[in-house]
């Protein structure tokens, strides 16, 4: 015993220690490695240049631009005159204090933004000085440049990835850069490339020390792809222009290929603003602006009633179901009684009419005749207002349309389902009256509306709306953007539908908007809308809309336009669209009578109404819009004040 | 010794010896702190020293070998005083590194006197023990032992060194060969038990073990009654039993609590689990397993040991060499080592086993304790099995004091063990 206490002591813990080892390199060391390359190797990522982005002319729209940020290495700085540096950075001292303790607490050796995304200006006069400040630099790095001062909405921005995106996406690490909206975000993975990567060994200061494994996990870095993208930048612009000062969108698409030539949302804002020093002070602004909100694009996600232009959608349906011939005439008497509590108004035209003159005059009573009959040409009002359903559901209403922006709304078009659900009795027809008109449960989008038109204008059906045109300068390819989508509508149903839009612009609710020498095919549209003013609800000024496609026999332009409290729809939507089909088709603008009007007025006063907290009248006969000096000083105050508290 | 007599040297020890020296040099060449390497000769960097460290080994192993047998037995008393003197000097001449005053400044290099001081006591013991009417029965003799193996350990730990103090403990293995009882050693392991579940467990849930315990030895031990030649168990030893263990439980953990520094308190609880902290003070022994773990079965090419090229284990080419080890050449590299280290101690334990005279025999013991007791706690600490304790791995680590305390540690014992037939008193 006196022998074999020491020898077997050290037995047991040899093989204690044998079975440890043991365990932390066979059993842990897949765990344990990952770790040791956690601690030990640093990436150090090298950056494609991102796409560029053109239009369908191959006109640059988005660039990129060397940007400049100023780092830190909180160990080599020594004392800071931070008298001297704040002025020369042109920050607050507090700020920069602060950002020097924080990134001092973050690390002392590694470096550090203090000021990020200095513009080309706004670094040169920094480059010489900075070097009497040890320990500070500039760092290079890509952002985006853009060609054009608005259109933000759909081209989107970038921005540094945030944690979520890091935790769904193996690709980004901390500080990258990513689309976050429009075809930035749409086209992320295209835009970017692939990011190239070298591997060093760090030491425990975080140094770099030597490149690891000779470089040979290396990566080089994949440029990003160019895109050319289907809008027209011109027209674009122009629309843009036109929408100054209102609420609202524009879509135009090329009927024949589906191609979004304009999509515009108004208010809209400089893409550059969204960077540089000042982006994160815009982007607030801009995320914060609950009066203007132009965060929203209206186009793709504002959802609002159609109104008249919907009215030729139900001359389709009732064509098709045969319940009504072109020639068979409806008598209005300023209205028709369906038997509510009153009856659904007309404005006064000659009577009784055929279906021409019906969508020329925008005749309420005609379609509420017929809209009707489609409900009523089945014994139950339900399996009528499904059979309708589908037919109006054809023409990509009621849904996301599959478009390649990263936004949408599907809007609403009711079933019947959708009424015996919400009426707790039996329901009729009149009961669902409004949908003749494009009023009541009906909704849309405002692209919805423009793909509406196309597949009027292509007389029955549909290429999907894109906005991609060609990827590296190849044409797309994409099943889903070139194939037809029929309506359940025949050809044959369509022309005295077209008829009918082309009387509305000879001769009907818009013929002050003619251009000479084009044939234009459009439905006028005044959406009545209402809002809640400390609860209780209030009629606003109508809704301006327009819907129009060119020429009539061979369309190359499918346009709708939507002004929030535009009043009725030849005042702002019906002008705008006309010049937009004069602009694309002739490239020259000779009703500048109209482009005056809509440069010099302004609908802001309209949007104050609901705001302002005063009394005030709607659907005023003339239009109190003329931009004054006083006026807009006035408005721009009273906006102002309404603003939540931005500062920072 | 007779005239003729040919002194037969262990071969397998030296050659043990020699593949852990040689093992540790590469160790501390690829742990070496540096940016780049020069040639492995550059005395300015670690291994260049380690180098010529094992030249001056080289050296004293031929002068240790040549002097005669009987010097060592004869002047022990004179080099154990020698010894400590040299560790009382220190606390006026001694220089202070890392807060601990252990080392003398000799031009460039520093002397440690305590790894010397441990070859000493060695002597010191295997000396006064061999004495032909010395007994650890004696109470006397058990008590001037032990007072010539705590006061190094006491003057150690006051420079503080506490790690280094604590392998004096080794000796309990040579004392317990001849002849100390076993109840000392189970006293001990009921204190360690006590002390660390006094930090793990609630104390009231220890009183309740305890008590349990007592009360069941106790009444088995009343069954042994037809055992007439024993004595009675009486009740009121066993109260004394139970109460002693609680007032330890008590005083260590107050002793813990209250008396130890932060340092030592957090040392504990990172291997007992209670602390969490791989960016602290766990940090060390974190990384050194990282390392570990990353080596693999065969290690990694000094180019992707990142641990160690990065310099991500503190003290890697001291005291945490057997991570560079286990990272450089990974599971081949450990096992080895420890095979190595169990091989040498099996073989000193034989060797001592095979002594004549109990001189040589308790100071075999003490040198297989010695280098027992580094193996099990250093590299116990670097796989993550011990708290932090300060002390490095027998002939691997970087240092010279150490390299030579071990090598004289163990060619002394080689030199009487070649003499032990004709060796006698």
């Amino acid at each position: 015993m006196k022998k074999l206490l020491l020898l077997s002591i050290v037995t047991l813990v040899g093989i204690t220690f044998l079975g440890r080892v043991i365990y932390l390199q066979v059993i842990l060391s897949d765990t344990l490695q990952m770790e040791a390359e956690n601690n030990a190797i640093t990436t150090i990522y090298d950056y494609p240049e991102r796409g560029f982005i053109y239009d369908r002319n191959g006109k640059l729209m988005v660039a990129n631009q060397v940007a400049y940020d100023v780092m830190v290495i909180p160990r080599e700085t020594g004392d800071v005159d931070i008298n001297k540096l704040a002025e020369l950075l042109k920050i607050h001292e507090s700020r920069l204090e602060k950002k020097l303790k924080d990134a001092r607490t973050w690390s002392a050796v590694q470096a550090s933004v203090v000021v990020p995304q200095l513009t080309q200006i706004e670094y040169a006069p920094l480059q010489e000085q900075l070097r009497k400040f040890p320990g500070f630099y500039i760092q290079r790095r890509s952002l985006r440049k853009y060609m054009v001062d608005h259109s933000a909405s759909v081209l989107g921005y970038i921005r540094e990835v945030n944690q979520n995106s890091i935790k769904n996406d193996d690709y980004y690490v901390q500080g990258d850069l990513a689309g976050k909206s429009g075809i930035e975000l749409q086209y992320e993975e295209e835009l970017r490339g692939v990011k190239g990567y070298k591997k060093y060994t760090r030491d425990h200061y975080g140094r770099a020390i030597e490149s690891y494994k000779n470089g040979s996990s290396d990566k080089a870095p994949i440029a990003g792809t160019d895109l050319t993208i289907t809008l027209d930048k011109e027209l674009q612009e122009y629309a843009e222009k036109l929408m100054i000062n209102k609420r609202g969108g524009v879509v135009a698409i090329e009927p024949q290929t589906g191609e979004i030539l304009t999509l515009v949302t108004a208010p809209n804002y400089d893409p550059s603003l969204l960077m540089g020093r000042d982006r994160s002070k815009n982007i607030n602004a801009i995320l914060r602006d609950t009066v203007r909100l132009p965060d929203v694009n209206r186009v793709l996600q504002g959802q609002y009633a159609p109104g008249s232009p919907f009215k030729v959608i139900n001359a389709l349906v009732a064509l098709q179901e045969g319940v009504v011939t072109p020639q068979e005439h409806f008598s209005c008497n300023n209205g028709y009684n369906y038997g509510g509590k009153k009856p659904l108004g007309c404005h006064s035209h000659a009577s009784p009419l055929a279906m021409n003159r019906g969508i020329a005059e925008s005749c309420n009573a005609y379609f509420a005749q017929v809209y009707r009959r489609i409900i009523e040409n089945e014994k139950d009002p339900a399996k009528g207002m499904d059979i309708w359903h589908d037919h109006v559901t054809s023409f990509g209403l009621g849904d996301f349309l599959g478009y390649d922006l990263p936004v949408g709304q599907p809007g609403r078009i009711p079933d019947g389902d959708y009424y015996t659900s919400r009426y707790r009795y039996k329901w009729y027809a009149p009961a669902t009256i409004s949908n003749a008109i494009g009023q009541g449960e009906v909704a849309v989008t405002p692209i919805q509306l423009a793909n509406m038109t196309a597949a009027i204008a292509n007389r029955g059906y549909f290429y999907r709306p894109h906005i991609i045109k060609e990827i590296n300068g190849t044409p797309i390819d994409i099943l889903k953007y070139t194939e037809k989508n029929y309506t359940t509508i025949e050809a044959k149903h369509f022309k005295p539908v077209v008829e009918g839009m082309n009387e509305v612009y000879r001769s009907g609710t818009a013929k002050y908007v003619q251009i000479p020498g084009i044939e234009i095919c459009g439905k006028t549209g005044t959406v009545e809308n209402f809002t809640k003013v400390n609860g209780e609800r209030k009629q606003l000024t109508d809704h301006s809309v327009f819907i129009a496609f060119a020429p009539k026999d061979d369309p190359k332009i499918a346009v709708a336009v939507f002004i929030e409290n535009g009043y009725w729809g030849s005042r702002y939507a019906a002008k705008i669209a006309s010049l937009l089909i004069e602009k694309h088709l002739k490239g020259a603008i000779t009703r500048t009578d109209l482009e005056n009007y809509l440069l010099t007025h302004s609908l802001e006063y309209e949007y104050v109404k609901k705001l302002s907290k005063a009394p005030f009248k709607v659907n005023e006969a003339i239009d109190q819009g003329l931009i004054t000096l006083e006026k807009e000083k006035k408005l721009r105050k009273l906006v102002d004040s309404l603003q939540p508290n931005t500062l920072y | 010794m007779g005239i003729g007599d040919k002194p037969k040297y262990d071969l397998a020890s030296i050659l043990i010896y020699t593949a852990l020296v040689f093992i540790g040099l590469i160790s501390v060449y690829s742990a070496a702190p540096v940016i780049e390497y020069t040639s492995i000769t550059d005395i300015n960097e670690v291994y260049g020293k380690q180098l010529l460290f094992i030249g001056v080994c080289a050296i004293l192993i031929i002068v240790i070998l040549a002097i005669e047998v009987k010097f060592y037995e004869r002047f022990a008393g004179l080099i154990y005083v020698i010894s400590i003197l040299s560790l009382a000097g220190l606390f006026v001449f001694g220089k202070e590194v890392n807060g601990a005053t252990s080392w003398y400044p000799l031009g460039p290099f520093t002397f440690q006197p305590s790894e010397f001081a441990k070859f000493a006591t060695a002597l010191a013991v295997a000396k006064f023990l061999s004495q032909l009417n010395v007994s650890l029965k004696n109470v006397r003799d058990f008590m001037i032992i032990s007072g010539i193996i705590a006061l190094p350990a006491l003057l150690i730990t006051l420079q503080p060194d506490p790690g280094s103090a604590l392998i004096y403990t080794a000796f309990f293995f040579a004392l317990q060969r001849e002849g100390l009882s076993l109840w000392y050693l189970t006293l001990g392991l009921i204190a360690l038990v006590l002390f660390f579940s006094a930090l793990v467990i609630n104390i009231g849930w220890i009183i309740l073990a305890i008590l349990v315990s007592i009360t069941g030895i106790y009444l088995l031990s009343r069954k042994r009654k037809h055992k007439k030649h024993l004595a009675k168990p009486r009740v009121y030893l066993f109260v004394i039993a139970a109460l002693t263990c609680i007032a330890y439980t008590f005083s260590t953990s107050y002793i813990f609590n209250n008396l130890l520094e932060d340092r030592h308190r957090n040392r504990i609880n990172i291997v007992l689990g209670k602390v969490q902290d791989d960016a602290g003070i766990g940090y060390n022994i974190n990384q050194s397993m990282i390392a570990i773990g990353n080596g693999g079965w065969t290690g990694k090419p000094l180019q992707e040991a990142t641990q160690t090229r990065g310099g991500y284990v503190p003290e890697q080419h001291t005291d945490f060499i057997f991570s560079a080890i286990g990272e450089v050449s990974g599971l081949v590299g450990t096992s080895t080592t420890i095979i190595l280290f169990m091989l040498l101690l099996y073989r000193l334990i034989i060797m001592a086993e095979r002594q004549r005279n109990q001189f040589a025999r308790v100071y075999g013991y003490g040198v297989a304790g010695i280098f027992f007791l580094h193996f099990f706690v250093n590299i116990g600490m670097v796989i993550g099995l011990l708290p932090t304790v300060g002390i490095p791995l027998p002939f691997m680590s970087y240092g010279g004091s150490g390299l030579m305390g071990f090598t004289i540690l163990l060619f002394l014992f080689i030199k009487l063990d070649a003499h032990r037939m004709s060796y006698d008193h």
